[in-house]
């Protein structure tokens, strides 16, 4: 279920970060590099608006780019469930 | 050891198969002990239960006092009773099952919950139409208008299938266990009797609780084989239960309490564990050490911040720390030995002497190596100093031990501030820490000097304070020029050993430059800053702008900005610059520095500091009264449905709230004129600089109190639509709602005086309620994050490996190495 186009898209949002889905050669880098598993990395709902809107599905990992006073920007990772 | 995990625990009910098989003794008697002072077979304390006694042997396991750890023994009840701890689940059960059949009341059986709120009316295996089972608290339970006794309710849950008791998830044991029919008597381990002096015994009272039981118990049982009529038996049978309940819950609602002869209740079960005294929380989560001491504590500002004063002879003399004798220091210990320095000596064998002035000559001779002494406190030990509530790490500190005489800790009053003490009569611990492992450990981790800099919020949480930033400030200024004796005398009356320039006068920049570090450059505006719209920074004319080049001051003032605790930016630089040690000794000397300048220039406050002109005093009482009429003015306008409402507000509200910023910008206005036209004095020295008060605490004394509210408006409370009798109703103007027009000095009109105590007393209900709550918050946020750790890759992960940051803090940014949570590049870049 998609609410595109029904009402504003949330993505384009200021306080919304930029979400992406990593693609499985990058899911198996990352956790490659932070040496444990998927279960380990922070959760996000399946249903939560934008998991919905980007059309994530449970298992893949979304990557998000938020913006930071001091740091600039930072990345976060999180697993639908 | 082995470690194996636990992969199960269950729990359930106590069958009385069990409780036979558990037990080594049938209890039959209620008698306790013979006419010769022995234990009874069969009675509540009969020997095969543990040994209490020391000496003697338990005679079911053979081991003695302690080594026991008791068995327990059984009583066959007469008639069962109901087990009150399950009362409810009883309950649950019969409304849940039929009452003739005992099939479950539920076509899609669940969950006892749920079969429980909604049976149905009729049995649909038996037929049988239900009756409505009621309850009545303690422990009495209906069908319809009959009571059922535990027999019955016995047999009822007999009929209960054990399938249906699956399917409702009642697990744990079979439900006609939920009525006692074999009533298991503790061990004597857990309910121990006391010899008192006179040789009388005293039992626990879950002995005297037991003996009640079993002696209805066998005069039940009598009773039953004579044949009784059925009411006597019923009497009996409604004792033993009321004895059996309050053996659990002595403090049961429907029913009094079982009371001691004394009239003091006796402690049940429950009562045993519950609360703040009981088991769980009184022993279980609370521990006790030894080698600690509590007292009040006092200021000393000539003791270092590292150190704490020690009562010589209450404390530095009982409390002792041990140390193993090796060549090394085998004639040091003698010595000490000699003076009654140590309180016990070990011998390797583990036997343990305390050391009298009648074997003190044979322990000298006799000491070898490897024997260890119980040595008393001496100057530099290693202690923890705390204060409760232990809020943060600081609140536990390691200080180094100097003995001194009176019977106070002494601190250095720079670090109140982490413990958040004052001296109106507070007590802090200290513990002595036992071996050298852990004193190196503390010291390394928990020093006051290591922990100077909060990890929290990269600043210093100690640091000058109240006449330290006074005397400081007044160091500092300008026209502070001391010449070359007085400077000697300063510096020695602050015990600061420093070699002096030679020069003939000092300026008070000059002698604080003697202190500073040489790598220091910083330029910063200091707290006493005017707020210049254009800062001509080096050339400020008030000296509000503090440059140190290479270790020298050459303008500005030093005050809280500098040196104060959580301000002090001075003391953020320089612990980048030198080791902890240097900065402790900096804050230590600084410290000293600035009170001794205040005892030699003297401070001292009066009403008539806080005089002003006639001609000023008149151009206040005119803006107050313009103020007040401004107020006026809106509350005619609000009259006249003229006022402008503000948005999400009803008139009322806005009325109020603009009223509310009318008379806050007078104040302010009158504040502005109070603070340019008071003279120069000590008062102002002390806000200016930090040290205690502000602006608004003098324009309150000199001049006007200003608005009191309650609850952020002003005071409403009071009569319908006046605050106190004496008023109009329905005057909304300043003078009747809480407005204080003159200021302290001045005094107060008791209408005045009246609405400052009930906003004082608004405060104070705040304060202690906030505590309370924001208490409990940061408790719960405590315990969620308390395993959080920062990886080797930067990553912040909990005890489960689970990720909860990919990089501290999202900017990997160590907060006790910022400025106030905040990156100076400029800073970095040009000083390092």
């Amino acid at each position: 279920m998609s609410l595109k186009g029904d009402c504003i898209n949330i993505l384009e949002h200021v306080l919304v970060p930029k979400f992406r889905v990593l693609s499985d050669e990058e899911k198996a880098r990352l956790l490659e590099k932070l040496k444990t598993t998927k279960e380990k990395l922070p959760k996000i709902l399946q249903v939560d608006p934008i998991v919905t809107n980007i059309e994530a599905k449970k298992g893949d990992i979304l990557e998000i780019k938020r913006k930071s006073e001091v740091a600039g920007e930072y990345v976060y990772y999180r697993l639908v469930v | 050891m082995t470690l194996s995990k636990i992969n199960s625990i269950d729990f359930g009910l106590l069958s009385p198969s069990m409780v036979k098989s558990l037990a080594t003794v049938r209890i039959v008697t209620s008698d306790l002990y013979d006419a010769d002072g022995y234990p009874v077979d069969g009675g509540a304390m009969d020997p095969r239960m543990g040994v209490v006694d020391p000496g003697l042997r338990c005679r079911t396991c053979g081991s003695t006092i302690g080594d026991c750890v008791g068995h327990f023994g059984y009583v066959e009840l007469a008639r069962p009773v109901i087990h009150v701890m399950y009362t409810k689940q009883i309950y649950q059960l019969l409304k849940a099952s039929c009452s003739k059949c005992g099939h479950i009341l539920h076509r899609n059986p669940i969950s006892l919950d749920q079969v429980a709120k909604a049976p149905m009316r009729k049995c649909t295996h038996c037929d049988k139409q239900q009756g409505k089972v009621t309850f009545a608290k303690p422990y009495t339970y209906y069908l319809g208008k009959e009571e059922l006794n535990p027999m019955q309710i016995r047999e009822w849950f007999e009929r209960v299938k054990g399938e249906d008791l699956q399917k409702i998830g009642f697990r744990g044991g079979r439900p006609e266990w939920l009525t006692l029919t074999l009533f298991p008597i503790p061990p004597v381990t857990m309910r121990p009797s006391i010899t008192l002096e006179t040789g009388e015994r005293s039992e626990d009272d879950l002995t005297h609780k037991l003996v009640d039981i079993v002696r209805i118990n066998q005069s039940l049982k009598e009773n039953i084989d004579i044949g009784a009529p059925e009411f006597i038996l019923n009497d009996l049978w409604e004792l033993l239960q009321y004895h059996v309940a309050t053996y659990f819950d002595n403090e049961l609602t429907g029913i009094p309490q079982a009371r001691h002869r004394s009239g003091r209740p006796l402690k049940g079960i429950i009562q045993r564990l519950k609360a703040k005294e009981g088991r769980i929380r009184g022993n279980l989560l609370g521990k006790r050490v030894n080698y600690s001491s509590r007292t009040v504590i006092s200021p000393d500002p000539t003791l270092s911040i590292n150190e704490v004063g020690i009562p010589a002879v209450e404390v530095a003399r009982e409390l002792t720390i041990p140390e193993t004798i090796t060549t090394l220091n085998a004639k040091n210990i003698k010595e000490l030995i000699k003076d009654g320095r140590v309180n016990y000596i070990t011998r390797p064998d583990g036997r343990k002497i305390k050391v009298t002035d009648e074997n003190r000559k044979d322990i000298i001779t006799n000491l070898a190596i490897g024997w260890s002494v119980d040595r008393q406190l001496k100057d530099g030990d290693v202690v923890l100093f705390n204060r409760q509530p232990s809020l943060h790490r600081v609140s536990i500190m390691v200080h180094r031990v100097k003995v001194m005489p009176y019977r106070t800790f002494r601190m250095n009053p720079s670090v109140c501030a982490p413990y958040n003490a004052d001296f109106d009569g507070d007590e802090m611990n200290i513990h002595a820490l036992q071996s050298e492992e852990a004193q190196v450990e503390a010291s390394m981790l928990m020093e006051v000097k290591n922990n100077i800099i909060s990890p929290r919020f990269g600043g210093p949480l100690v640091g000058l304070d109240l006449d330290h930033i006074s005397g400081l400030f007044l160091l500092t200024s300008k026209e502070t020029v001391l010449g070359r004796k007085e400077t000697a005398e300063l510096f020695s009356r602050a015990a600061i050993d420093i070699e002096l320039p030679d020069k003939d006068t000092f300026t008070g920049k000059d002698i604080v430059s003697l202190l500073l570090p040489k790598k220091l450059n910083m330029y910063f505006k200091a707290n006493a800053c005017k707020e210049c719209d254009k800062c001509l920074k080096d050339e400020c004319k008030h000296d509000m702008w503090v440059s140190i080049k290479d270790g020298v001051l050459k303008t500005g003032v030093l005050d809280t900005r500098a040196a104060g605790a959580f301000k002090g930016k001075m003391l953020n630089k320089i612990r980048r610059l030198v080791a902890d040690d240097e900065l402790k000794n900096f804050i230590d000397r600084l410290g000293r520095l600035g009170v001794s300048y205040l005892m030699m220039r003297g401070f001292s406050i009066g009403i008539s500091d806080l005089d002003v002109p006639t001609r000023i005093e008149n151009i206040i009482s005119e803006e107050i009264q313009t103020s007040m009429k401004d107020a006026d003015k809106l509350v005619i306008k609000f009259n006249e449905d003229k006022l402008k409402v503000l948005p999400g507000m009803t008139p009322e509200d806005s009325l109020e709230t603009q009223i509310l910023s009318t008379l806050a910008e007078g104040l302010n206005t009158v504040s502005e004129i109070m603070i340019k036209n008071i003279r120069p004095s000590d008062i102002l020295v002390m806000s200016q600089s930090g040290a205690k008060g502000s602006n608004i605490n003098t324009t309150q004394m000199s001049a006007c109190v200003g608005s009191e509210t309650i609850l952020g408006k002003r005071i409403q409370r009071g009569y319908l639509g006046r605050t106190t009798t004496h008023f109009k109703v329905g005057d909304l103007s300043a003078a009747t709602r809480g407005f204080v027009a003159r200021g302290f000095k001045q005094g107060l009109t008791p209408f005045e005086f009246f609405w400052n105590v009930m906003n004082g007393r608004e405060g104070l209900m705040d304060k202690s309620l906030r505590t309370r709550k924001s208490g409990y918050m940061q408790r719960r946020l405590m315990n969620s994050l308390q395993d959080l750790k920062v990886c080797g890759d930067m990553s912040v992960r909990d005890s489960n490996g689970n990720i909860i940051q990919f990089f501290v803090g999202d900017d990997g940014i160590d907060p006790s190495k910022s400025d106030w949570g905040k990156l100076n590049w400029i800073d970095f870049v040009e000083h390092g």
